[in-house]
């Protein structure tokens, strides 16, 4: 079943569009990350121009993340305190971001930036997740408890501008998340991403934020940034393509759904260490995509021909 | 006056065969649908003639269909500390958004070099690079690549042997326009030749528009960009609501 997307200007399979969009919003409610690392490399494998692929996904996880925060909301596991020090942070590094991307695409190095930046976050984080989960799985079978990290004092503990946040069990100075946000945001502009993948672990292992709040916050915030970089792109870019939103949100809604219900379901750890592997094997993907010979050296530059 | 005298003997080698070609197409208008998935275009014609047809001469029909050329800049990777890289962009200067050509012999049996350069019809010829930058050591390597690129997407095609002549008077082709299509308005082509020789050509566009639904979009996503973009926002929203609340409801 063939549908025409307006924007994109190319016919493409519905029903694999729909497919995908449930794949990545499983993810996207079992981990709090947006799925947008996943989707964008894949729209643009079946041909979809990059910055059509870029903004449209930010539009599609502006559902999949609300879908996802309204069935935290009723779980009481939104920090809302923590998400709004986050978002203000992020919508500064968005805006940021925005330009950052704009000049990158000038040069045409936005692909080559874009997927730089893919291998290094993707790899840190990966492989620190991977190490934390294993070490803390050795741990629990052993019998032995890790401490609570709220009890450990480290430099961020004696920055100024110290908040209560009560749902994250913590007493902190500001900084640190508006910082995170910050970052985040221009990642999410750049990379056409959510930046839960980023977020989450900064959360648990930075903040030190009780875990049962760090999926409905991420969340949370994700929903603010992209639709900010939503308008942002449809305004400047006129790149977001309502086609294929539709299609790739329904199929995200459901399976984020899906992926909430299955969350509380499977063991912790275990889920981190899936999260773990599958942030490597994208990484090593697109790692493996830079230095090998491509088979086209060639390419046609987007910048131009509409 | 003198300009006048020099078009009639431009044309003057044309209108002396006598031989002229009469065509049409099954649709001269592409809508593009949310279901399109391409369109075939049917050509059919003859060639009108006061003289019985010259025995000796071999007819041939060229059948050509442009999208409409644009400037298309190309960057070629290199290698750089182990990390492909894209280079300086390289300017094409012209070329066309789709070719589809279809004739009625291998192409320059049917059409000799110098009225393929004439007429422009080629492959070859449709792609243009006129001036490239000092610093390229290979322009025509662009050029090719831009055609390698465009044929294996679908949108450069040349379908030697897709034009039927019968009886040495009537011709038809049909023409696969891919659903990669753009907006535009394109332009078909219709060669009459003997021994290789340009006699007549036919003219006329292919007006390939958005309709409806995709029409619509389009036209907000440009002209009312602000509202477009909340609307998105609104739908991403409202589809998030429904499948929450869809669920809470059926799988609590």
């Amino acid at each position: 079943m063939n549908i025409y997307l307006p924007i994109a200007e190319m016919s493409v399979n519905a029903l694999l569009l729909l497919g995908l969009g449930g794949g990545v919003g499983l993810l996207s409610g079992l981990f709090g990350v947006g799925g947008g690392f996943l989707m964008t490399p894949l729209l643009m494998l079946i041909g979809i121009p990059p910055a059509v692929a870029v903004a449209t996904e930010a539009n599609q996880i502006v559902a999949s993340s609300f879908s996802g925060v309204l069935a935290h909301w009723r779980r009481k596991t939104v920090d809302v305190k923590m998400g709004l020090v986050l978002l203000s942070g992020g919508l500064v590094g968005s805006f940021f971001g925005v330009r950052i991307f704009a000049a990158l695409r000038e040069m045409g190095q936005s692909e080559l930036m874009v997927s730089l930046c893919y291998v290094v976050f993707l790899g840190i984080v990966g492989g620190l997740m991977l190490i934390e989960s294993v070490n803390a799985m050795r741990r629990s079978r052993k019998g032995t408890r890790r401490k609570p990290r709220g009890s450990r004092h480290t430099w961020i503990h004696g920055l100024p501008f110290k908040m209560r946040f009560r749902q994250s069990n913590l007493y902190i100075s500001a900084i640190p998340p508006f910082l995170v946000g910050l970052l985040v945001g221009v990642l999410a502009a750049i990379m056409g991403v959510g930046g839960g993948f980023v977020m989450v672990p900064a959360m648990i292992y930075l903040l030190g934020m009780a875990t049962t709040v760090v999926v409905g916050t991420s969340l949370f915030q994700i929903m603010f940034v992209t639709g900010f970089t939503t308008l942002t792109h449809a305004i400047v870019n006129q790149t977001v393509d309502a086609v294929l939103a539709v299609l790739l949100l329904v199929g995200g809604v459901v399976g984020t759904q899906i992926g909430v219900r299955l969350g509380p379901k499977l063991r912790a750890e275990q889920l981190r260490i899936l999260l773990a592997l599958l942030v490597l094997v994208v990484c090593f993907v697109l790692a493996w995509g830079l230095v090998a010979r491509p088979d086209e050296l060639f390419s046609i530059d987007p910048g131009v021909g509409h | 006056m003198r300009r006048l005298l020099a078009l009639l003997l431009l044309l003057w080698p044309l209108a002396a065969e006598g031989e002229e070609v009469v065509a049409a197409l099954s649709q001269t208008r592409v809508a593009i649908t949310t279901g399109f998935t391409g369109s075939e275009i049917f050509v059919f014609g003859a060639t009108k003639r006061e003289e019985p047809a010259p025995a000796d001469q071999q007819l041939d029909i060229v059948v050509a269909v442009t999208g409409p050329p644009e400037p298309v800049k190309l960057r070629k990777k290199e290698r750089v500390a182990g990390i492909w890289i894209n280079g300086e962009a390289v300017q094409i200067d012209s070329a066309p958004s789709l070719y589809v050509v279809a004739t009625s012999r291998p192409f320059h049996e049917a059409m000799s070099f110098t009225d393929d350069l004439r007429y422009k019809v080629g492959l070859e010829n449709a792609v243009r690079l006129i001036d490239a930058p000092l610093w390229v050591e290979d322009p025509d390597a662009y050029r090719q690549a831009l055609m390698r690129i465009r044929r294996d997407e679908g949108l450069y095609f040349v379908k030697e042997g897709g034009v039927d002549i019968i009886e040495d008077t009537l011709f038809r082709a049909t023409i696969d326009l891919p659903a990669k299509l753009t907006e535009g308005d394109y332009l078909a082509r219709i060669f009459l030749l003997r021994d290789r020789q340009v006699l007549d050509v036919f003219h006329t566009s292919i007006l390939v528009r958005k309709v409806g639904l995709e029409r619509w979009i389009y036209w907000m996503a440009t002209e009312m960009s602000w509202l477009y973009g909340l609307l998105s926002i609104a739908v991403a929203l409202t589809a998030g609501w429904l499948a929450s609340a869809f669920f809470r409801y059926f799988l609590p």
